[in-house]
């Protein structure tokens, strides 16, 4: 991408930070699947001596392949994405044990730079604007695992619409292409688990 | 839309629903028109024996069967722990559905 927009076409607008796979703000379609550009290496996707590179499918483009991120944000927020404590600074930290069931869902589901690849796969999301889609929900989900956490019925509430968890059709289109090997899906499944017993238990 | 194992999966739960539904109201007809009398029974098992209608019934079994595999397959996401044996999920609702068709084929 650097090259061409160096030597071949200066006006090529594009996105890219950190070039180490940390940052998110790369990724695009790279013929016809989302990934992450800084960490894919061209002769891997290259077919027939061709390579398509488009931008993110699911989301409005800006220029060339920037897209506009915003409604993938705002869903983050939409689904409770904020961690929300009950501990206060004044008291001594919460003590959460690494290999507690609950840990290491969290654990599983963490690790996400926020690229939309997954948003971008997910054909529900194509099919219903209003889906939370992959990555708010496994937000969602780590909090919802997140012992420290006060806000998780609200959260649940929050997830538990009609664009929300129930809609996943287990394309897993997500797990199959999040270059952090998540599985939303999983995070997703989860969230399905937690709201039926909520509801079960009058929570909700 | 992205194919691979996880979509074909869906699609394949997705029609043989679609599928199914549309042959109920046909399945209701034949057991409605059985009911009627000895005779119309007897005219439907004779219609049941013809090849074409022998084909299409497998095809039914055949459809259940993946049918149940998908679903059951959606309830083995939803409600076990898993990570990483969702293609072996998949390869047991297709081997589901597969097995019963050939047990099916083999005792028509």
């Amino acid at each position: 991408m650097t090259h061409i927009q160096r030597v071949l076409d200066p006006t090529l607008a594009y996105r890219f930070a950190c070039r180490v796979g940390m940052c998110g703000s790369c990724a695009m379609t790279v013929n016809g699947v989302a990934r992450w550009t800084c960490r894919t290496h061209v002769d891997k996707v290259v077919k027939n001596d061709r390579m398509e590179i488009a931008p993110l499918r699911n989301l409005p483009v800006i220029r060339d392949l920037v897209t506009d991120m915003r409604e993938f944000f705002d869903k983050w927020a939409k689904a409770k994405g904020q961690f929300s404590g009950r501990l206060t600074k004044n008291e001594d930290f919460q003590k959460v044990k690494p290999d507690s069931l609950e840990r290491v869902a969290v654990d599983a589901g963490i690790e996400c730079i926020g690229c939309a690849v997954c948003y971008s796969s997910c054909d529900v999301v194509s099919w219903n604007p209003d889906y939370l889609g992959p990555a708010a929900l496994n937000r969602a989900w780590t909090l919802v695992k997140d012992e420290r956490d006060s806000k998780k019925i609200e959260r649940l509430r929050a997830v538990a619409g009609d664009a929300g968890c129930h809609s996943c059709h287990t394309h897993m289109s997500c797990t199959e292409h999040c270059p952090k090997q998540i599985s939303p899906t999983a995070g997703i499944a989860g969230l399905k688990r937690e709201v039926s017993l909520a509801l079960f238990r009058k929570a909700l | 839309m992205n194919v691979h194992t996880g979509t074909l999966a869906a699609f394949v739960h997705r029609v043989s629903g679609i599928l199914l539904t549309l042959f109920l109201p046909v399945h209701f007809y034949a057991i409605g028109t059985t009911l009627q009398s000895a005779a119309a029974f007897d005219a439907l098992l004779v219609w049941t024996q013809m090849p074409l209608v022998k084909f299409g019934e497998w095809g039914i079994v055949v459809l259940l069967a993946a049918h149940l595999g998908g679903g059951l397959r959606v309830l083995a996401l939803e409600f076990l722990p898993w990570r990483d044996w969702q293609k072996t999920l998949v390869a047991c609702a297709a081997a589901i559905a597969l097995a019963v068709g050939l047990v099916f084929a083999l005792a028509l």
